[in-house]
């Protein structure tokens, strides 16, 4: 009253001032007051008013300001954490650029600030541990970030999660492979994360071929682009995750909308104008999306602490690491408010709130088929060309075309949800009452319900079409590691020799390892033609190995130490000829100075058939075979010994003897075996998380429902205090409750999962994958959503139950 | 049963909400056929009385009779069911379920009680018809006057041939005219199927319309016949 | 109106000389129509007569103006009859209900009690009439239905009233 009255008083008292009149009982009529307060302070006064009606609505006003707020601070902490990936994978892959030479092109000579280095990465219980060996040649040798002296011979820097799993219970065998004594911890900026299994130890014998010396650390490291799969799964979970938020963002500003609107007609009552009131009402909303900035401000600073236990397709990292570019912080922080303030005043177009209640201009308009059809048709119009073609580019032109086809794919779900409620809901006739109910009120106002689905809907349809791309990924990988493995012996290892005795210590050290049932090993090295110009066309490959071992590759005519033998195996077109000189270190570049080894193939060299020719796993190519004694290993270059290993898989510690006993022999030994798929957990991780994600978001929605139910439980009180008069049983309005919840959630769950079938199979063609539906999947989103339906009714029956008491209809 | 071949009858009834007694030994009878006006200023507890008659409340302490029921011995659920087959409701106001035509509205205390929607609905036209509003059968509430509603309500409340109609202020938010109309229909109606009416007014031409009223004072009830004999 | 039910109530809370009695009456009930002195004796004069008051004294220098008179048990079981005697239902029995209430609250009884049975007397007419009306034509049920809304309106105007002063009872005892 007081804000209505006071510019006229103002008018009046001036006209007073003037003096021409004498003083009145009352003032004359003022002339009009201006039609309202205008510019930035009026706008500010309004916007200040509705926040003071947010935060005076007593309890329930508080509820639903809460919730807002909670909406709100979920989307902002999802794209506070969105806009943070760039700065986290630059950071992640800024340190181990720093700590990192995988060998420098021209080899420095030994000198004072040399070292020789070695991987000596290996697997303990599936877990990768990444290992370097260090000698120094002299006292200033280079030391990598996170340590301040390099570790002495014998010693080892660990990083902390490598020096938890050693002191561990269960690492017995890993204690006895890393037979060092710890003498420090890296710093985390010697890691990729804090959960990284890394340590770097000191030896006195490292030699070359083993190690390769270098003077510094850093290398030129370009990150690996991502593969297809990735790629897709990266743009699906921020579209699957954020439209959701987006949605529930959209939804939740509008919580408390009729109350809101008959306290703005009050407003239009004592005065306020149109302009004002939908000023007032962007007030009340901003409060709430204020809050939620704070709140997911705070969410993200809270949930960041917890990145160090989180492990994401084997990427973990600091807390620190995770931070938004301070251009995206900003940018969040003023578009999250506005939108709330856009999506308040998109919901009053159409409306006009006026003294004596709200007046909509429009008669509920048929909702058109045609536009909301169009929007998941582009969207497939855009993906289903890039499925067709034969794989996958990562161009950005391709990523834009996934994204938006992905967008308007998930989006027109929830443009065609309300289309489809109101035409399955319009042509439901009849039915028991608790279904007439539910159904006839739907047909009156479907758009609460459908609104807050259509979040529901955008969840399930992105999370179902991911989970159907992880489960294509993961059942491609299972393949081939089970094909590998039916193909393959159980472990392969590598290493560097110096002569035939390494290859049998190692080969008996393996056999004497318990659980283990075979081994089969040679020597591999290669040899070119002697004097060819283009030595890297003609060149061969030789094993070397006693007549047991030789007898496992080929069917030897006899054999006795001294004995060479030549295969015919002659794929490639070469021919090695008895008699042909060939060179025993041959130069694979044309450009380089050669140092030629020759050695005569002997006229009189009998021929061994290869038991499995042929190229590719469990197949040998061998030119030449060789007792230890025919050749001197040494005159090689890079000769490797290569060794097969079965053993029984019953107990799972067997493969970590083996890795034990390799290691004994030499620790640059290199497992090239896959025992561990290590995709099954970085597809798991995944799919936790997404899990996780998904039921968070429909429990959100699920609580936006029970909230918009109460609300209009609440707002018909008297009714269903009537309806319990005329002895309704409380069964009856509880399954009209389900039922109300249950229809469009139901449809909402068919729609999506036609649209996340439909995308699913898209994205698995697009990666050339057979498309398969995880009916697990479907099945588990499906429980998922019909627990909210449950959750919804369950959580709204204690409400309807107590307005159904007679209390209602007292009138006083 | 009831001592005076009453249908509906109660006797002490004690009810407290709160600090405040509503009902504080209130008696009250009533006959088949008859029509019984409960008068009193507001907050007397006339109301309250309906209510507790009704068995949709429960008294403190009290009995209600209903021919061979006590109902005050009544659990909830068979309370319900007699509201259902033997009781008819008339309120004020907001009543009807918004969302259901007029028609429907009407039939569903029939098909509440298990009336098959056909058959329901069919017994609901000729109620409309007799209140005279059968053209607003198609409508929902929300698009017909409140003179039409209330008397949707009424038909509603007839619809399943109770024994004793429950009516709180039944034309309070009409006009005269509706108001005059609404209370001759539900009367006569009333009459013509020997069914006894509770009509809670605070309106004396709405009593009127009564056999005879008594008057709800301080949670007391005061048969006036009763007083005047 | 009936003017010796009515200062024979006022005699109920105490003995009081004519002058005294006219006062109290023209306070209460006199705005329009203050009594003459003439009507109070002889009112009294007719009271003493039959029984209902008393000379409770006479003071020196003796006039009629001096005498002081005092209700008798029989005035007050009078005063009780006439207050819970519903009035005849007809129109402009505004006075006539006025005067009972507050001589009902001057002289501690209920006013509750006389307003349900003056209604009961109306609500006999108002149920008489809307038989008449709904068997009747057209002219039947108008002047019927002016007959039911003035009797309405006295009954309103009553219960108003009594709800009213009943508020302002401590008020008017003391």
């Amino acid at each position: 009253m007081s804000l209505l009255r006071s510019p006229a008083g103002r008018a009046g008292r001036r006209s007073g001032d003037r003096g021409h009149t004498p003083p009145a009982r009352r003032d004359p009529p003022a002339p009009l007051p201006a039609t309202a307060r205008t510019g930035p302070v009026g706008w500010a006064h309004d916007l200040l008013l509705g926040m003071r009606f947010a935060a005076g609505g007593g309890r329930e006003g508080w509820i639903r300001t809460a919730l807002t707020a909670v909406g709100v601070a979920l989307g902002v902490a999802v794209l506070l954490l969105g806009t943070s990936v760039p700065t986290l994978m630059d950071s992640w892959h800024g340190r181990e650029k720093a700590r990192e030479n995988l060998g420098q092109l021209h080899p420095p000579a030994p000198a004072d600030d040399t070292i020789l280095y070695a991987s000596t990465n290996t697997v303990f219980h599936g877990e990768q541990i990444r290992g370097r060996l260090i000698r120094p040649d002299g006292a200033h040798p280079p030391v990598p970030p996170g340590i301040d002296r390099l570790p002495g011979p014998g010693r080892m820097m660990v990083s902390p999660a490598l020096k938890e799993l050693l002191d561990a219970p269960g690492s017995a065998l890993l204690r006895a492979r890393l037979d060092y004594e710890v003498a420090g911890v890296i710093r985390a900026e010697g890691l990729r994360g804090p959960a990284e299994l890394t340590y770097y130890a000191g030896s006195a014998t490292l030699n070359s071929p083993r190690a390769y010396r270098i003077d510094h650390f850093g290398k030129e490291y370009e990150p690996r682009p991502m593969q297809a799969p990735t790629v897709l799964l990266v743009v699906m979970t921020c579209v699957a995750l954020l439209m959701p938020v987006m949605v529930f963002l959209g939804t939740s500003v509008r919580y408390g909308n009729e109350r809101r609107e008959r306290r703005l007609a009050a407003l239009r009552l004592v005065g306020a104008d149109v302009p004002t009131t939908r000023r007032i009402a962007s007030g009340e909303a901003l409060f709430g999306s204020l809050l939620g900035l704070a709140g997911g401000a705070g969410l993200f600073l809270g949930g960041r602490q917890f990145a160090s236990v989180v492990t994401l397709w084997d990427v973990n990292v600091f807390p620190a690491d995770i931070a938004p570019s301070p251009l995206a912080a900003a940018l969040i922080a003023v578009l999250v408010p506005a939108v709330s303030v856009v999506v308040t005043l998109f919901a009053q177009r159409g409306i006009t709130v006026e003294p004596l209640g709200v007046v909509r201009h429009r008669p509920p308009v048929r909702r058109r088929l045609w536009w909301r059809v169009l929007l998941p048709l582009v969207g497939a119009l855009l993906l289903v060309p890039m499925s067709a073609e034969q794989a996958w580019t990562d161009t950005p032109l391709n990523t834009l075309r996934l994204t938006a086809g992905s967008v308007l794919l998930l989006f027109g779900v929830t443009a065609l949800l309300p289309w489809l409620v109101d035409a399955v809901v319009g042509r439901l006739r009849g039915g028991p009452v608790p279904w007439q109910l539910a159904t006839r009120r739907l047909q009156l106002n479907s758009g609460s319900a459908t609104r807050a689905v259509s979040g529901i809907t955008v969840a399930l349809a992105g999370a179902i079409a991911i989970q159907m791309l992880l489960t294509g990924m993961k059942t491609g990988y299972a393949d081939a590691y089970a094909q590998s493995a039916r193909e393959r012996p159980d472990a392969g290892i590598m290493g560097s020799v110096d002569s035939w005795q390494q290859a049998e210590r190692a080969l008996t050290a393996l056999r004497a390892t318990p659980g283990v049932t075979d081994v089969r090993g040679t020597v591999d090295a290669s040899f070119g033609e002697l004097g060819h110009a283009r030595p890297d066309d003609r060149f061969g490959s030789l094993a070397i190995g006693s007549c047991a071992e030789l007898r496992k590759l080929a069917a030897l005519p006899s054999c006795r130490d001294g004995d060479v033998f030549r295969t015919g195996f002659d794929a490639k077109g070469k021919n090695f000829t008895p008699g042909m000189a060939i060179d025993l270190n041959p130069q694979f570049m044309a450009d380089l100075p050669a140092s030629p080894r020759p050695w005569k193939i002997p006229p009189d060299i009998p021929t061994a058939r290869l038991l499995s020719p042929g190229f590719g796993p469990g197949n040998h190519s061998y030119d030449l075979l060789a007792t230890p004694s025919a050749i001197d290993l040494a005159r090689f270059d890079h000769p490797f010994m290569d060794l097969e290993v079965n053993y029984d898989h019953a107990d799972p510690d067997t493969v970590e003897r083996i890795r034990n006993s390799a290691a004994r022999v030499d620790p640059t030994m290199y497992e090239h075996s896959e025992v561990d798929n290590p995709h099954d957990a970085q597809i798991s991780g995944v799919r936790d998380g997404l899990f996780f994600g998904s039921v968070v978001v429909l429990l959100l929605i699920g609580a936006g429902l029970v909230i918009s139910t109460v609300e209009q439980l609440h707002e018909r009180r008297r009714l269903l205090s009537a309806l319990d008069a005329i002895g309704t049983r409380r069964a009856t309005l509880g399954w009209s409750v389900l039922w109300q919840t249950a229809i469009p959630v139901a449809l909402g769950l068919g729609l999506a999962l036609g649209c996340g079938l439909a995308l699913g199979s898209l994205l698995l063609a697009m990666i050339d994958s057979a498309v398969m539906v995880d009916w697990a999947v479907v099945v588990g989103m499906t429980g998922v959503g019909g627990v909210v339906i449950l959750f919804v009714t369950a959580l709204s029956l204690p409400p309807l139950w107590r307005m159904m008491r007679p209390e209602g209809l007292r009138t006083e | 049963m009831t001592p005076d071949g009453s249908l509906l009858s109660a006797e002490g009834l004690h009810k407290t909400y709160g600090a405040t007694p509503a009902l504080d030994g209130a008696d009250f009878s009533i006959h088949p056929g008859e029509v019984v006006a409960v008068m009193g200023p507001s907050g007397s507890g006339k109301s309250t009385l309906l209510h507790c008659l009704a068995g949709i409340i429960q008294p403190d302490s009290g009995t209600v009779r209903y021919g061979p029921h006590t109902l005050t011995g009544l659990t909830d659920v068979q309370r319900s069911a007699l509201r259902r087959s033997d009781f008819g409701f008339v309120f004020q106001f907001g009543q009807l379920v918004p969302e259901l035509t007029c028609l429907e509205n009407v039939a569903l205390p029939l098909r509440l009680n298990g009336v098959k929607r056909k058959d329901a609905e069919r017994q609901a036209r000729t109620w409309l018809e007799r209140l005279e509003v059968e053209t607003v059968g198609g409508q929902r509430p929300g698009e017909v006057s409140g003179g039409q509603g209330q008397r949707v309500a009424v038909a509603r409340a007839l619809a399943t041939a109770p024994r004793v109609v429950f009516a709180d202020e039944p034309t309070g938010a009409l006009d005269s005219l509706n108001g005059e109309r609404v209370m001759s229909l539900l009367t006569d109606a009333a009459r013509d199927t020997n069914a006894a009416v509770v009509l809670v007014t605070h309106e004396a031409r709405v009593a009127a319309y009564s056999d005879r009223e008594i008057v709800v004072r301080d949670g007391r009830v005061k048969d006036m016949l009763a007083g005047l004999i | 109106m009936s003017i010796g039910h009515t200062l024979l109530g006022l005699l109920e809370s105490g003995p009081r000389h004519g002058y005294d009695l006219k006062r109290a009456f023209d306070e209460h009930f006199g705005h329009d129509r203050p009594l003459h002195y003439g009507q109070v004796y002889s009112t009294m004069s007719r009271l003493l007569k039959h029984g209902l008051v008393e000379v409770d004294g006479v003071e020196a220098g003796a006039g009629p103006e001096r005498k002081r008179y005092a209700i008798t048990d029989a005035g007050v079981t009078d005063v009780a009859q006439w207050l819970a005697r519903p009035e005849k239902p007809e129109p402009y029995l505004q006075s006539t209900l006025y005067t009972k209430v507050v001589l009902a609250l001057l002289t501690g009884r209920n006013a509750a009690e006389l307003l349900d049975t003056q209604r009961t007397e109306h609500l006999r007419l108002m149920r008489g009439l809307t038989e008449r009306k709904r068997g009747g034509d057209l002219a039947d049920q108008l002047i019927c239905d002016h007959a039911l809304f003035h009797l309405e309106a006295d009954l309103r105007w009553l219960e108003l009233t009594a709800a009213r002063l009943d508020r302002l009872a401590e008020a008017v005892r003391t």
